[in-house]
């Protein structure tokens, strides 16, 4: 199965932080375009396109820019997600080092659409290695005058600074980004008032995912309708796919969306390492559903993933292979949700770790027949209460797993013996 | 008792004087805490109590909004901590290759358990979310520098070469 390359089409052909690079394969000339037309048609075309972001939510990306473009005010932001935290995610950071540009220049059509004349990238502190690299993309295209004051003789000025993180997953969720860009902890804001109206520094912003702002200048030198040829009827483009865990060939993969999740693991990937049997795979990172072997033939596109009750999410797709067990899969889930929590809201705080302790409690063969009913009363209301993302998020491994690998559970519970979970107690710390 | 004996130690005043010089560049400019913080993590790993308040008078913010900030995100700490921070990867694509054999060996070799800093303060050892270098995981990050593919064997290679010399940013 061949790759279509939309994203990674400049991956290890240019180098990275050198702007020249990129015009002489075709870079800025998508934002040529868009800057001598008026906002309104801009944000037109990405619809007409279909894109929708690819951080996770599947949000349609035009509307958040209608959104900002409609909001009093003449100050406004545009802010780039690279915090990219989502266990088992690597497409951002792939991106950010093989083709910053493309980002750079989705972020100035956006920009353009909404009339913004700053842009912020913040970036996770775990890639503070990528600085450099980014630092030069946004020099040297300052210097050929794709950023800065008066783009190509438009006009129009774009700036765009970064703005590190310090390791902190709930910074992925978009006010708690605004919060830590402020200088502040980042714990997320109630809403509304939404990003578009009262976004950072209470200015009318619109946030996106990396990927998503990478898509933007293909759209805009191709067209819409060539865009909407690639994937499926409600997710056009292509997805950058992470498979990372037991799977013979690791790493970030670029298809239209609407791949079959069975071809990517053993075509692509070559599949399971060692010989081992697939027990599971759970797609869309730590946040997302873990389905059996027998659930993995099904088509990846973001309407497809959801009504199967997982997510696609950010695309990832760990492989976990018959030498682990899933409830200390969860019970890793867990500990992860457990200590982002950012504390803020009661659900989250307490439910993540009351969950967390139950599941241990399974696991380790101490688990009760009571306990799974708490534990799915739990999840229900602390994802039905929680303020943000990371709260809701926090429920779907455990409810998928118990759905999806009920005898796995009954077997901890008749305290059967588990050589993964219950060796020496699983983590200690 | 806990708080003031891991927040309360002393840092040379030549350390302060350059974190206070990093800060004054931002007077006034709360917004800027984040570059200042990270900045000043350059001159000293961990912030005590005296460099938290450096860093609040020179930027004119409350002393207490510095340390909530530095409590709140994983990569800063009030605590003291080592010359080298070994940061392991505690996510699920590491714990599937078997992070847990990684740290039972840096545990062993360093003599100290995953949280603490050996006594020569050179290394602490952590846990982490996920570092984002999936396609070779188990994964470190030893400050900035991230090595992946790690056997027992290979990160004790590793962790020898930061035993003995120092390695440069």
């Amino acid at each position: 199965m061949k790759e279509t390359l939309l994203l990674l089409r400049n991956r290890g052909k240019i180098e990275p932080g050198n702007a020249a690079d990129y015009i002489a394969e075709g870079g800025y000339e998508a934002l040529k375009k868009a800057l001598f037309i008026n906002s309104k048609d801009i944000i037109q075309e990405l619809k007409a396109a279909g894109l929708r972001g690819r951080g996770g939510a599947g949000f349609p990306t035009y509307r958040k820019l209608e959104f900002a473009s409609d909001a009093p005010g003449h100050v406004k932001y545009i802010v780039c997600n690279a915090d990219e935290g989502e266990p088992g995610t690597n497409k951002d950071r792939i991106l950010l080092s093989s083709d910053p540009c493309s980002i750079l220049e989705g972020m100035a059509i956006a920009g353009k659409a909404v009339n913004a004349h700053v842009g912020f990238i913040y970036l996770r502190a775990e890639y503070s290695y990528l600085l450099p690299i980014l630092e030069n993309a946004i020099k040297s295209s300052v210097k050929a005058n794709c950023l800065g004051r008066d783009i190509m003789g438009s006009g129009f000025d774009f700036e765009i600074k970064l703005r590190s993180g310090a390791g902190a997953y709930v910074c992925g969720e978009e006010t708690a980004l605004f919060e830590s860009i402020e200088g502040k902890r980042g714990e997320p804001r109630y809403r509304p008032p939404f990003p578009g109206i009262k976004g950072l520094f209470n200015k009318p912003t619109v946030l996106n995912n990396v990927e998503t702002l990478a898509n933007i200048p293909p759209i805009f030198l191709h067209g819409s309708e060539w865009y909407r040829s690639i994937g499926t009827e409600n997710s056009p483009g292509t997805k950058l796919f992470t498979v990372c865990g037991n799977v013979n060939r690791r790493g970030v993969y670029e298809f239209p969306m609407g791949v079959n999740l069975k071809e990517l693991i053993y075509e692509v990937c070559g599949g399971i390492e060692d010989g081992r049997e697939l027990l599971a795979v759970q797609t869309g990172g730590a946040s997302g559903a873990i389905i059996n072997a027998s659930q993995i033939d099904m088509t990846l596109d973001i309407d497809a993933v959801s009504a199967s009750g997982g997510r696609l999410g950010c695309g990832t797709i760990l492989v976990i292979d018959d030498r682990n067990c899933i409830l200390d899969i969860v019970r890793n889930n867990l500990d992860f949700f457990r200590d982002e929590s950012c504390g803020k809201c009661t659900p989250c705080r307490e439910g993540g770790t009351r969950l967390y302790q139950l599941v241990g409690r399974i696991a380790e063969g101490r688990g009760s027949i009571r306990d799974l009913e708490t534990i799915e009363d739990l999840a229900e209301t602390i994802r039905l209460t929680s303020l943000c993302g990371l709260g809701h998020s926090t429920a779907v491994p455990v409810a998928s797993s118990i759905r999806n690998f009920k005898s796995c559970f009954w077997e901890h519970i008749d305290k059967d013996y588990c050589p993964v979970c219950c060796e020496e107690g699983g983590y200690t710390e | 008792m806990r708080l003031e004996n891991s927040y309360s130690y002393k840092t040379a005043s030549s350390k302060l004087v350059q974190v206070a010089e990093i800060a004054s560049r931002y007077m006034g400019r709360p917004e800027m805490l984040m570059k200042v913080i990270i900045q000043a993590q350059q001159v000293v790993p961990a912030f005590s109590e005296e460099v938290a308040a450096v860093i609040a008078r020179e930027m004119e913010i409350p002393q207490t909004q510095v340390y909530s900030f530095i409590t709140f995100y994983a990569m800063l700490s009030v605590k003291p901590r080592g010359k080298y921070i070994i940061r392991m990867c505690k996510s699920a694509p590491c714990h599937v290759k078997g992070a847990r054999d990684i740290v039972r060996t840096l545990e062993k070799m360093l003599h100290i358990r995953m949280g603490e800093t050996t006594e020569d303060n050179r290394f602490t050892l952590e846990y982490c979310p996920c570092l984002g270098i999936c396609e070779i995981s188990p994964a470190v990050m030893i400050n900035n520098r991230t090595y992946g593919n790690l056997t027992t064997e290979s990160v004790r290679t590793i962790i020898k070469q930061y035993i003995r010399e120092d390695i440069e940013e």
